[in-house]
């Protein structure tokens, strides 16, 4: 997979492992050892021995893995010395404790980017430019299409609809990842238009940031609402899995809205077949990708998660040394069959892991919707 | 440009009827006439033509964001739609455009195809310069020439009639037939006064729903002394005008034929002033042909002697909607159908089978049990099954329920496999979901398949899903958009009529060829043959 003499990290079977340090980085079969990025289910997958992550990661990391998991933690940019290789996490912006991974070995050393974004985000620290030898990103939004707009400017999108449906009369029902993405559009939209409330599977993780010093507009849990309750000026927020069930007739004449990157293409928003699409993604867009890519300072790059082989082709135009890092499901698909996958969003247990990753349009640990009601 | 652009946008955001009327009336109640004729124009279907070639634009496009052009067709094939995909990958705009859309559309769309390669160019790039995203998005629309939004002409009318408070109906036969885009005719359009009328002007059609097959005739329609029976022909459904003189012949697609059918308007002559419904047909030794003659006829201006009289054609009329000028649209169609068959029967050699001008006729049988009987024989007779009309019903606009059905025979069908599949338009841009199918060739010992439909209607989105995953791993080539796939899925499909073609490798042409559903529980090797098929051209179709 890499050319030089060094080999700090390998793609085996069980995910990216470091054989000096004898450790992995989110692996997806149960190991010794295991550094975790982030907390999303692609990444923090249950059954390892140990787990080492960054200190604002462990109430949701935990949320997730549950009680019995061993979690060790560390502060953002304090160093860890595993068998004489020096590990450190660094915020990559993509939700609460998200982090880069860096690692260095004698001298040289690799970033492990995770999901990462580069805009403002008020639930996480912000990304940190992290110089090195090797970086290693994602790719999710990796084509010239995607480019984000501010996130001042996306919110005052979602308060018009939100205040818009509030004076018509009619409630807001929006649907988003409920880890991160929830969160972070709990935080910014304006909570004076009306009250707010949760689907269970967001609410237990808007638990876990409060109890991570997140502070968080008031929010109810539908489950803990009487069921005539008048909700026509309320905002409702939801996994996307909610979507287009019966959960949602309680909420009387709604208008109802997704959020997600994929919503910048006309086309995924009429698949979806909801009033409105927010663009809003917790992943770096093209411009991110090489803003972060650049000002690695990195000679070489491993790209894996999404667009891979468009990236690697660009980043070789531009004069780099640019590889493709393997991942379990990397077919030649990439995003795009994920964004199928995604479309379906039916959980199995033997769906590939891309499709989880996917701005997360999927989550296996995420409660069916009915069964809340 | 950008209230037509918001207009637009909040146009295709919105699923809700009631929001896209609003959108519409807000944007009438201000636009200047100069402009809302474009707006009404485009709105009610009508496209300008291809300013720019595709190719020249994906260069140009590519170069204006600083991508290598192999970067730009992965996004284009990743969006699935060249003027989105242009909107998207441009940077932010420099100035803003205060230009109304008039000027947009006369002055510079209007000029651009006109230009040199080099001048397009620099055309383009000032222009990109100052839309923003969605104002980006509505110009490159328009010149790629695939301008397409979410409403009805029917919406169009309603937003307009109420604007003005003006009747629907009134607006809609205002608006049909050739409309040009220019104020004075937008003026006209909403004028509160009702003289200065176009000869020319058609009627906005009335269609039928089709009947449900599920239940019975009885439940459904009632009495059978109600309804007038008539069968069912696959032609091009017209409307002849005849107006101080002057004749002219619309297709249902609002466009003026005449001067494809210059028999029709030859024998239409002898007719006193009036607006005919009916149906071309093409017509030979006193017997209805396949539909596949009358392409023969078709885009073809003052054909040519040996055309007029290889593929001839005869027009059957149904319904009249005015007589001497008077709109006798909301008489009871029993009346109608009386002052038609004198309009008919008044014309000389009326009931001869070499007259041009012929009369629809009524299907007798006196039960529902013997009408299902006669429609049987419709294949026979080359029609699609029949026409169920209420009698007292008034001629309406558009296709409203109720009074009007038709009730198709059955669709002939055949088990074809999957072998080529192209991204579709629109809300399929980024999926899989036309396909071309093919069926078994037998030669000596060899058995192939060969391609003979295309179909991109009749699944439902999970199931075009799941065939676009198929799809993806099984790709056997690429040829630009068109991928070769593993030959393993098999379809129903349906089709109304099949002809033989010497265009097709099958040696068949099939009509409205859609799946009925997919067979899962059949491998490739059991889709039906080429022989199969032959079969059901039958004794009297062949051609």
């Amino acid at each position: 997979m890499t050319r030089g003499n060094t080999q700090l990290l390998t793609h085996t079977p069980r995910g990216l492992y470091c054989a000096v340090g004898d450790f992995y980085v989110d692996p997806w079969r149960p190991v010794d050892r295991a550094v975790i990025t982030h907390a999303h289910a692609d990444h923090a997958r249950p059954g390892h021995k140990s787990y080492l992550a960054s200190a604002p990661a462990l109430g949701v990391l935990q949320t997730r893995l549950g009680a019995a998991a061993q979690i060790e933690t560390l502060a953002y940019g304090e160093i860890r010395d595993i068998n004489g290789v020096r590990i450190s996490l660094h915020p990559a912006g993509h939700v609460l404790g998200s982090a880069q991974v860096r690692i260095e070995y004698r001298g040289e050393v690799w970033v492990v980017s995770g999901d990462y974004k580069l805009d403002f985000d008020p639930t996480c620290d912000q990304f940190e430019s992290v110089k090195c030898d090797t970086f290693v990103t994602e790719s999710t939004f990796g084509l010239p299409i995607y480019r984000w707009r501010a996130h001042a400017e996306m919110f005052a999108e979602i308060n018009d609809w939100w205040a818009v449906n509030a004076a018509a009369g009619r409630s807001s029902v929006l649907f988003g990842y409920a880890f991160g993405k929830a969160q972070r559009m709990l935080k910014s939209v304006d909570a004076d238009i009306g009250p707010i409330f949760c689907h269970g599977a967001v609410e237990v993780l808007n638990r876990a940031y409060r109890e991570a010093g997140v502070s968080l507009p008031t929010t109810q849990m539908i489950s803990d609402v009487d069921k005539k309750f008048d909700y026509s000026r309320a905002l409702v927020v939801a996994p996307p899995s909610a979507s287009g069930t019966p959960w949602l007739k309680r909420f009387g004449e709604y208008s109802d809205a997704f959020a997600s990157g994929w919503m910048a293409i006309r086309g995924s928003k009429k698949q979806r077949n909801v009033d409105r699409g927010f663009v809003i993604s917790d992943h770096a867009d093209w411009p991110g990708l090489l803003t972060a890519i650049e000002s690695s300072n990195a000679s070489r790059v491993l790209v894996t998660h999404g667009q891979v082989p468009v990236m690697v082709r660009y980043l070789r135009e531009r004069g780099l040394e640019a590889d493709a890092l393997e991942t379990e499901f990397e077919g030649e698909g990439g995003a795009e069959q994920a964004e199928v996958l995604a479309m379906d969003e039916t959980p199995s247990p033997v769906s590939p892991s891309r499709a989880e990753d996917t701005d997360g349009l999927v989550d296996h640990h995420e409660p069916n919707p009915s069964s809340s009601s | 440009m950008k209230a037509f652009a918001d207009l637009y946008t909040a146009l295709d955001a919105s699923t809700r009827t009631n929001d896209k009327t609003a959108a519409l009336v807000a944007y009438f109640n201000v636009a200047p006439r100069e402009d809302a004729c474009w707006a009404v124009y485009f709105l009610t279907g009508n496209r300008p033509r291809q300013a720019v070639p595709a190719k020249k634009l994906h260069e140009i496009a590519a170069d204006a964001a600083g991508l290598p052009l192999w970067l730009f067709e992965e996004a284009y094939d990743s969006v699935g739609d060249l003027a989105e995909t242009i909107a998207l990958i441009l940077p932010p705009p420099e100035t803003a455009s205060m230009l109304p859309l008039h000027h947009w559309i006369v002055d510079r769309l209007g000029t651009l195809r006109k230009l040199d390669e080099a001048e397009q160019k620099a055309a383009l790039l000032r222009y990109w310069a100052e839309l923003d995203q969605h104002q980006r998005f509505v110009f490159n629309k328009l010149i790629t020439g695939g301008f397409r939004v979410g409403v009805s002409s029917l919406l169009v009318i309603r937003a307009l009639a109420e604007v003005t408070g003006l009747d629907a109906k009134l607006i809609s036969h205002r608006l049909a037939g050739d409309w040009q885009p220019t104020p004075e005719n937008y003026a006209a359009l909403v004028s509160l006064d009702a003289q200065n009328f176009d000869v020319s002007k058609p009627y906005p059609f009335f269609l039928a729903h089709p009947v449900d097959d599920a239940q019975s005739l009885e439940t459904q329609l009632g009495d059978r002394a109600d309804w007038q029976a008539e069968w069912k022909w696959d032609g091009i459904r017209g409307q002849l005008v005849k107006r101080e003189g002057e004749v002219f012949i619309w297709s249902r697609g609002e466009e003026l034929v005449s001067a494809q059918f210059p028999e029709l308007i030859a024998a239409a002559k002898v007719l006193p002033d009036c607006v005919l419904d009916g149906e071309i047909l093409p017509h030979k030794d006193g017997q209805v042909m396949p539909f596949a003659m009358l392409q023969k006829r078709l885009g073809r201006k003052n054909p040519a002697k040996k055309i007029l009289s290889d593929a001839p054609v005869i027009f059957l009329t149904y319904d009249v909607l005015e007589i001497a000028g008077e709109d006798i649209r909301q008489q009871p169609l029993h009346q109608r159908r009386d002052r038609l068959h004198e309009i008919i029967y008044s014309v000389p050699r009326a009931g001869d089978e070499h007259n041009l001008l012929q009369l629809s006729d009524i299907v007798r049988a006196p039960s529902w049990a013997t009408l299902a009987t006669a429609r049987e024989e419709s294949r026979e007779r080359g029609c699609e099954g029949l026409m169920l009309k209420r009698r007292e019903s008034v001629y309406g606009v558009g296709r409203t329920r109720g009074d009007w059905w038709k009730w198709k025979l059955a669709p002939m069908t055949v088990d074809a496999v999957l072998v080529y599949a192209q991204r579709g338009h629109g809300k399929r841009a980024s999926l899989y979901s036309d396909y071309t199918f093919a069926i078994w060739k037998t030669t000596g010992d060899t058995r192939q398949l060969v391609s003979f439909a295309k179909a991109y209607s009749g699944l439902t989105n999970e199931e075009i899903t799941t065939v676009d995953a198929f799809i993806r791993k099984n790709t056997l080539e690429k040829f630009g958009p068109v991928r070769t796939v593993k030959p393993e899925l098999v379809f129903e499909l349906g089709f109304e009529g099949i002809q033989r073609s010497k265009r097709h490798k099958s040696g068949v042409a099939v009509r409205f060829p859609r799946m009925l559903r997919m067979r899962t529980d059949k491998r490739a090797e059991e889709a039906d043959s080429l022989e199969s098929l032959v079969h059901l051209l039958g004794p009297d179709v062949k051609s």
